[in-house]
């Protein structure tokens, strides 16, 4: 089966400093696949060239779309990959529209759905097309993830008022509300506690299982990543040291260095 | 009776002493040189000094501060008695003009409002006595007057048709005459124009210190087409409308990666670029002479003027009434209302459509809106575009109200004012807005006796306002759709 995301040859250069450097790395369809790797290691940097918001210095980023097609990622603007591509992605640090109610995020989510239904603004401001029925569909997209993450209850009220694990929730559900074909979730984990780390879990094989959505995520948590993820990807210094499902990583003598064996690894910051 | 007066502790004197003098001493600071020293140019010596003035001033604002300072620290006694017979002695004084060399003040303005400010103090030191002194902390204050928003909010589904109501029928009450019409009808200008820049700075988040451009481009392109085409105002309204339109969207095209502060700076020289424009290119636009001779709105075809330019029916004469100036002033005034309600039908409408949550969207967070493939140059040239044609429509209402255009009425002090509206209205509030704009505009054209102390109280209010609000009057966000489960938030 072809990846749905290829990822070849990647290198991201900011000046002299080499972020990632000649990564390659498949996500098979429909399957989890973890990037991991210690701090300044390069993962968010991966996640930036892949939704648009750095332009790579060199690689291919290829993403198989089953009904769109093929696209090359790093040659499309910020805002298309998660409009034509269908790359969702969430933020380390939550970025909520918070003074927006929890369903209005919901509904910006699928604002280019709704542009098209309301004519571009123009057909919808007098009150023709279908954009009536339209909205009603998308808010019953909205109310679906919302009892998903038990969300419903404080549907209006305003996001930033939502405790921190929900906020987290809102945002994962968010980025499913673009239709994603791979969702990009930068440590989805962090913060939360074991039972809502659980919970978690438990959201994002729904995702991949019932969505039929390919997951790449970013994570500290090494209860989240040894459950769920089908595949590992490790990186350390912006590179590739192993790849593989989690058992062999775990056992990797490349990898347990990595995180355990030098010193100097929690004073590294390479990450812009 | 007043609640824990025995655990009260000593007066701290020396404290209040200091923060009394601190006070004074920037008060002489601030009015040594403003209020000290003016200049003459009528016959006598250049300079006048004014010193007892600044002297007054200190001592005012002296007493003041340590009277407020005992308020806090419970001793509400003397301070009641003081500023009673403070405020009772200037009253008087004031009343039966007893002798004006007592008076701190040539203004008797000035000294009306000191001894206002003492009866407000005494009437404060009054409820003291009576209640225990309630220590409000900000956030309280926050977050009662937020409540208080929210339930205005709540009200304004009938509060919005009363003041629409009263907009009505205004020209048809008793009271009602051609200075208060004139007023109302500058006020009904200035709403819209806070209901069209409310669309860039409020919902979209886009600082926009320029907005007067919009306003110039539109009484220009007004006026331009009537004289050169010789066309009529409801041909060239919407053509002002979108040459404000592509105004916007030339000046949305360089700052679209800007932000904040930076924003706001080119949007300030966008503003004076185009007044400097409109003064230099005297072929075009006649520079600083303006253009005069602006041909007035008509009523379906009908002029308003006692005889017909062609000959042909009047208003007046069309519906059969006597020719009455007034007749204008009216229709003026409807017509200013008329856009303000077009403008505000429009706004809440475009905020419960896609581009409307996507504005508000992008104000909250940009890169959250390009992960979610929110196209933000799209959606922030709209919003400069339309906020921009509200601003063309008010120009040539302007433009036609007035008969003539000159760069003067364009400078940054007007973006400043229907920044001010929308700010201190509340980001985003629409009826906010207008009690901004009544706030802003009819309260100083009303109280047009201050004269010189006009802009004194416009400060003060604006100073106030921020003090207490400073999130704007009314500052409460309702979500544009509800999924109405459980209890409201």
């Amino acid at each position: 089966m072809n990846p749905l995301l290829s990822i070849e040859h990647l290198t991201m250069r900011f000046g002299g400093l080499v972020a990632v450097d000649d990564v390659s790395f498949d996500a098979p369809p429909q399957e989890i696949t973890a990037v991991i790797g210690p701090n300044g290691a390069g993962k968010t940097t991966v996640f930036n060239c892949l939704t648009g918001f750095y332009t790579p210095t060199s690689g291919c980023m290829r993403l198989r779309h089953p009904a769109h097609g093929e696209f090359l990622l790093e040659r499309m603007e910020g805002h298309a990959i998660p409009a034509r591509a269908g790359v969702a992605r969430t933020f380390q640090n939550i970025r909520l529209f918070p003074a927006m109610s929890v369903l209005e995020n919901l509904l910006v989510a699928q604002h280019n759905a709704l542009m098209r239904a309301s004519g571009y603004t123009i057909g919808a401001l007098f009150g023709f097309g279908g954009y009536a029925a339209a909205e009603r569909r998308a808010i019953e997209r909205a109310r679906y993830w919302l009892e998903r993450v038990r969300l419903v209850e404080r549907a209006d009220a305003d996001a930033g008022n939502l405790p921190y694990g929900a906020q987290r929730r809102l945002e994962i559900v968010r980025a499913m509300c673009t239709e994603p074909v791979l969702l990009c979730l930068d440590e989805p984990a962090a913060g939360l506690n074991p039972r809502e780390s659980a919970e978690l879990n438990e959201l994002l094989t729904y995702i991949r299982d019932e969505h039929r959505v390919t997951l790449l995520l970013i994570e500290h948590d090494m209860s989240v990543v040894m459950e769920i993820s089908d595949h590992v990807v490790v990186l350390d210094y912006g590179r590739k040291i192993s790849e593989g499902t989690p058992e062999k990583v775990r056992n990797d003598p490349k990898v347990i260095a990595a995180y355990l064996g030098e010193e100097e690894t929690e004073e590294r910051e390479g990450r812009p | 009776m007043r609640a824990g007066a025995a655990a009260r502790p000593p007066f701290d004197w020396p404290r209040a002493l200091k923060d009394a003098g601190l006070v004074a001493g920037i008060v002489v600071l601030l009015t040594l040189a403003l209020v000290g020293f003016r200049i003459q140019d009528t016959a006598g010596p250049p300079l006048v000094y004014r010193f007892d003035d600044v002297l007054a001033v200190t001592l005012i604002a002296f007493l003041g501060r340590l009277a407020i300072g005992a308020l806090r620290a419970q001793r509400v006694v003397p301070v009641l008695a003081g500023a009673l017979v403070f405020a009772a002695a200037l009253t008087a004084i004031l009343a039966f003009g007893i002798d004006d060399q007592w008076l701190p003040f040539k203004s008797p303005v000035l000294g009306g409002t000191i001894a206002l400010a003492a009866w407000i103090l005494s009437a404060r030191a009054a409820w003291l006595v009576w209640h225990a002194a309630s220590e409000t902390s900000v956030e309280v204050r926050e977050a009662r007057m937020d409540r208080l928003g929210a339930q205005v909010q709540k009200l304004a589904w009938w509060v919005g048709p009363v003041i629409l109501g009263l907009a009505v029928v205004l020209p048809f009450l008793p009271w009602t005459d051609r200075r208060l019409l004139d007023i109302a009808t500058l006020v009904a200008t200035y709403i819209m124009l806070g209901w069209g820049l409310n669309i860039v700075v409020g919902l979209a988040g886009l600082l926009d210190l320029g907005y007067v451009a919009f306003y110039a481009v539109g009484a220009y392109s007004y006026a331009l087409l009537a004289l050169h085409f010789d066309l009529g105002f409801w041909v060239c309204l919407p053509f002002a409308g979108i040459m404000a339109a592509f105004a916007g969207i030339l000046l949305g095209f360089p700052v679209l990666r800007l932000r904040g502060d930076y924003l706001a700076i080119v949007t300030l020289g966008f503003g004076e670029i185009v007044r400097i424009i409109l003064l230099n290119w005297y072929q075009f636009t006649k520079g600083p002479d303006g253009l005069s001779g602006i041909p007035r709105p008509t009523f379906f075809g009908l002029p308003m003027t006692r005889e017909a330019p062609d000959g042909g029916a009047t208003f007046h004469s069309f519906f059969g009434l006597e020719y009455a100036p007034i007749d204008r002033v009216i229709f003026l005034y409807y017509l200013a209302l008329a856009l303000a309600l077009v403008t505000n039908l429009f706004t809440l409408r475009i905020r419960k459509l896609p581009v409307g949550r996507a504005w508000e969207a992008l104000r909250e967070d940009e890169i959250a809106c390009r992960s979610l493939g929110v196209h933000p140059r799209n959606t922030k040239l709209t919003a400069f575009a339309i906020g921009a044609m509200f601003g063309g429509f008010g120009g040539s209402f302007f433009a036609t109200r007035q008969g003539f255009v000159s760069p003067e009425s364009f400078t940054f002090l007007e973006s400043a004012i229907i920044l001010a509206i929308v700010v201190l209205g509340g980001m985003g509030s629409q009826i906010g807005i207008v009690l901004a704009a009544i706030l802003l505009i009819g309260l100083p054209e009303v109280f047009r006796e201050l004269n010189q102390y006009r802009m004194l109280a416009f400060g003060l209010a604006m100073v106030a306002i921020m003090t207490w609000r400073p999130r704007g009057l009314l500052a409460h966000r309702e979500p544009t759709v509800r999924l109405g489960h459980g209890p409201p938030p």
